[in-house]
């Protein structure tokens, strides 16, 4: 077996140390070594979506990642959301609208959305379902979802 | 996933070492979107993973007065976000605004693209019709090689044991040059491409006729397929209907594609001749600087 290593990251702006043995994926690790088990598994082949982390600013499906990649890094999952009283204007909005049903996929989509509105603050419906081709949802329809994103693009504006 | 074990290292040597220290057994990673996936599927069972990212010669991209330097690693977002890059090399953007979803895109590189080498590939036609040259580095010292001559089979190319790809450099694009990538799928994004045009044209100072024109296919032939007889339907000819058309049929024709179940044989001909029309007159708007309608996803 190849000898498990140290990797050395932050993880929703607390330094985190874990041990991982290069096969592990970033969403094991996640899930199985740090009880992170917010951030879901899907498929683990990079199509669902369901997984996605904040990894150095930018959104990456977190099976498609191995842990050790993450030396050095800085990692935002859907634990870092929301602040320590209430939720974020993402999440409200996702409720407000009523985005979810089972629910699996939500944390990825609010990921990708806060992803999203960090580049770009007034998306149009277009860029919102572009942006968002990478997560997949089996109960929504996705309309709900980009009424969310809407609510809470404005809530980020205003 | 199966065993094996990692290094990152931080120079081309380094590298090189790496993977000439165990030729059949090591395999470079880059953004991981196809690798992490096939050693999951046993598709590959290296025992020595090799992540190039942090090697600072695959991270460049350097975009000058004589072409475009683009280091092999370098992700998708990256190169889209460059608008330098995007505007006058806007064939390979429009390639990396449609791999995978924007996940896949912060990761996924156009060398990782170019050496899975799938027939279906959605950046090595832009690569080709841009004139682009494949950088290898190994235990021999440096190569470079045409893009249209990299790929070898499904799967299969010219890298020897041992060897990697630096970089992809690009020429200079001309005054009045344009380019575009388009596939066909049946989805929005996300999805395989059943087939793929990629053109680049240059246009005379008038804008009235074509100087050169180089035309590339996805997915109609075992590996990403440079079509000559289409370009030359082009060069020195006025920009007419009649032009296009000649060099849609020379697409069609050197279409050599299977059935299966993203279409058949008959439909990715036709499709082929299609998307070559569609391909070039969008290049040509975007040589004369002229608004077009095109969005992703179209
Ligand atoms: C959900 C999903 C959607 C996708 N959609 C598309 C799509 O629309 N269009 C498309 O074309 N592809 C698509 N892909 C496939 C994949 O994302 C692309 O092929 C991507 O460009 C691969 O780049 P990478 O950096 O992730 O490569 P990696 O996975 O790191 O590497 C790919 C292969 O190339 C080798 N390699 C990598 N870098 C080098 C190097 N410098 N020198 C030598 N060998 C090297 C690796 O050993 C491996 O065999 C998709 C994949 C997923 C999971
Ligand atoms: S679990 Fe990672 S994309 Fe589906
Ligand atoms: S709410 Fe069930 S998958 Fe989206």
């Amino acid at each position: 077996m190849a000898k498990q290593r140290i990797v050395s990251t932050s993880i929703n702006g607390n330094p985190v140390e874990f041990l991982a043995a290069p096969r592990q994926t970033l969403l094991e690790v996640l899930r199985d070594n740090l009880d992170l088990i917010g951030t879901k598994e899907g498929c683990s082949n990079g199509n669902c979506g369901a997984c996605t982390v904040i990894f150095n600013g930018r959104p990456v499906d977190s099976c498609l990642v191995l842990a050790v990649e993450a030396e050095g890094g800085e990692l935002e999952t859907i634990e870092g959301v929301a602040p320590t009283d209430g939720l974020h204007v993402i999440q409200d909005a996702f409720l407000g609208q009523a985005a979810l049903q089972c629910g699996i996929c939500t944390p990825g989509f609010i990921m990708s959305t806060k992803a999203l509105l960090e580049e770009n603050a007034s998306p149009s419906e277009d860029e919102i379902r572009f942006h968002l081709a990478g997560n997949l949802c089996r109960c929504t329809g996705y309309d709900k979802i980009v009424r969310a994103v809407q609510q809470a693009a404005e809530g980020v504006t205003n | 996933m199966r065993d094996f074990e990692y290094e990152a290292p931080m120079s081309l040597d380094d590298a090189v070492a790496l993977l000439s220290g165990n030729p059949a057994a090591a395999k470079p990673l880059a953004g991981g979107t196809d690798l992490i996936d096939h050693i999951r599927t046993r598709r590959l069972e290296p025992d020595l993973v090799v992540d190039v990212k942090k090697i600072p010669d695959l991270n460049v991209l350097e975009f000058g007065d004589d072409g475009l330097r683009l280091g092999a690693a370098v992700p998708c977002y990256r190169i889209y976000g460059d608008p330098q890059v995007a505007a006058a090399y806007s064939a390979l953007a429009d390639s990396c605004r449609i791999i995978g979803g924007t996940q896949i895109q912060s990761r996924a590189s156009v060398g990782g693209n170019l050496c899975n080498s799938g027939p279906a590939a959605d950046s090595t036609p832009s690569l080709i019709a841009l004139g682009a040259r494949v950088v290898i580095a190994g235990p021999g010292g440096r190569r470079e090689v045409a893009a249209e001559d990299f790929c070898t089979g499904p799967g299969q190319n010219v890298l020897e044991s041992g060897e990697l790809v630096v970089e992809i450099v690009f020429p200079a694009r001309p005054a009045v040059g344009g380019s575009h990538y388009r596939r066909f799928i049946p989805r929005n994004e996300m999805d395989i491409a059943v087939v793929g045009v990629g053109a680049a044209v240059e246009l005379d100072e008038s804008g009235q006729s074509f100087v050169s024109a180089r035309i590339a296919l996805a997915a109609v032939a075992p590996t990403p397929l440079y079509v000559e007889a289409a370009g030359a339907a082009l060069s020195g000819q006025p920009v007419s209907d009649e032009a296009i058309a000649a060099a849609a049929d020379a697409a069609r024709e050197a279409a050599t594609p299977i059935d299966d179940m993203r279409g058949t044989v008959e439909f990715r001909k036709h499709i082929s001749g299609v998307l070559t029309d569609r391909v070039i007159r969008e290049a040509v708007a975007r040589a004369r600087g002229e608004e077009t309608g095109y969005r992703i996803g179209q």
